[in-house]
């Protein structure tokens, strides 16, 4: 136990044994793939027309903000160089999906089907279309396994959008919550700031939104603010997850085989 | 051993497969909480019914597929495994006897042992503190017991499992 604990020896062990383990993680998620199938071959015609017209609204919506993205990002750029400091390279991201399996409830661990094979990585950050979910604490042959930004053991550094504060925010065990513990009474802080990824720490790439600040409480007395925040990512409702990679990660990731590449079109 | 003596084995595995299955099983938020320790509670039977066959061993290994189904410290819930099949084999002959209600009392310490030697561990390696909730695994396992109980015998006579 402390071996698997205080370092990586016992990895293969429990490899071998998360393949044993993985048809009862099949089993139990077929009655939800059983549902979903159902509802998507019992969706009439008219909802499936309704679908694709929104869709294709959303989809036109989009290309005429990446439109101006593009326009952003080379002036962006231009305004790097002016100051020097290095071009951010753009990130590398998979589609991954859900194992709906519940394990601790003291705990806030996720299970997605992307492994070791599709170039998945210790630490790597997992996103949803709305936020930071997330990092792999676990991957082995047959799951991997995520710690989410809610859980009691997970901090993720983190800075005000608005005015580049930077401080840290621990999960709450609550799954709509995390705190930020760190910030002194003074702080310009307020209800609404967009919290995102500072970059430090070298996990979470930054940019990335994290939370909005939903409460800001002063203690008199106490030396830190009560401050609490809700993820701006759909923790327990999300099924499609997205698997990102960023800086020298993608150089590795390039060398990985090509089952990587193979897993990318599909998903495309 | 002669293979008569034996048989039924994979009765044992299939509930052992189902108990995995049911916890990991996705239930609503409140129930999460009250989901009983179906693995120890299964194992508990078998020690119970077949001391000779299913022992210390087995828990362990049932233990460790546990920790590994769910993303524990590998080891920690075959420990607790180990020392409750340990336990009820010492005590197996005294609690056959016992009238039902009684058997799920004794079920119930047990199993709240377990849970202090899973609350140890956690403490140990630094995890967070958990809340009163904690608790509750080893009631519902206890209110369950005697349904498990006659559900087993019964199988196992049907299947006649030795």
């Amino acid at each position: 136990m402390t071996l698997d604990h205080r370092q990586k020896h016992m990895q293969h062990v429990r490899a071998a044994l998360s393949l044993l383990i993985a048809p009862i993680e099949l089993l139990v998620d077929i009655p939800n793939d059983l549902g979903r199938w159902v509802s998507e071959s019992l969706s009439t015609r008219q909802t499936l027309l309704e679908e694709n017209t929104r869709l294709h609204s959303q989809n036109l919506l989009m290309q005429a903000r990446s439109l101006k993205n593009a326009d952003l990002e080379a002036e962006n750029q231009r305004l790097r160089e002016l100051l020097g400091s290095s071009l951010k390279v753009a990130d590398r991201v998979l589609i991954a999906e859900l194992i709906k399996v519940d394990l601790d409830p003291f705990k806030h661990l996720i299970r997605i089907n992307k492994t070791q094979e599709h170039g998945v990585y210790l630490d790597q950050p997992l996103l949803d279309a709305d936020g930071v979910m997330g990092q792999v604490i676990e991957t082995v042959p047959a799951h991997t396994t995520v710690r989410l930004i809610t859980d009691p053991g997970h901090s993720i550094p983190i800075q005000v959008s608005r005015n580049g504060l930077r401080t840290i925010a621990t999960g709450s065990g609550k799954i709509n919550q995390i705190n930020l513990p760190y910030l002194p009474n003074n702080t310009d802080i307020k209800q609404g700031d967009l919290l995102v990824t500072s970059g430090l720490g070298g996990v979470y790439p930054p940019g990335y939104p994290v939370a909005y600040v939903t409460e800001v409480k002063y203690i008199e007395g106490d030396e830190f603010a009560q401050i609490k925040a809700e993820p701006t990512a759909h923790l327990n409702r999300s099924r499609e997850v997205l698997l990102v990679w960023s800086g020298e990660h993608i150089k590795k990731l390039q060398q990985t085989t090509k089952t990587t590449k193979e897993a990318d079109n599909e998903n495309q | 051993m002669k293979i008569s003596s034996h048989q039924g084995g994979w009765l044992i595995l299939l509930s052992f497969i189902v108990a995995f299955m049911l916890t990991v099983i996705p239930l609503p938020e409140m129930l999460q909480y009250i989901r009983p320790e179906w693995s120890a509670l299964v194992l508990l039977y078998w020690c119970m019914a077949l001391p000779g066959r299913i022992g210390v061993g087995i828990g362990w290994a049932v233990g460790l597929l546990l920790d590994v189904l769910t993303g524990t410290l590998l080891g920690q819930h075959a420990l607790g495994m180990t020392v409750i099949a340990y336990l009820i084999i010492n005590l197996h002959q005294r609690i056959r006897i016992f009238p039902l209600w009684q058997q799920a009392i004794i079920i119930w310490m047990i199993l709240n042992l377990y849970q202090i030697l899973l609350l140890w561990f956690d403490g140990i390696t630094g995890q967070p503190p958990k809340g009163l909730q904690f608790w509750l695994p080893p009631i519902s396992g206890m209110i369950l017991w005697p349904i498990i109980f006659i559900l087993l015998r019964h199988l196992r006579r049907q299947f006649k499992v030795q």
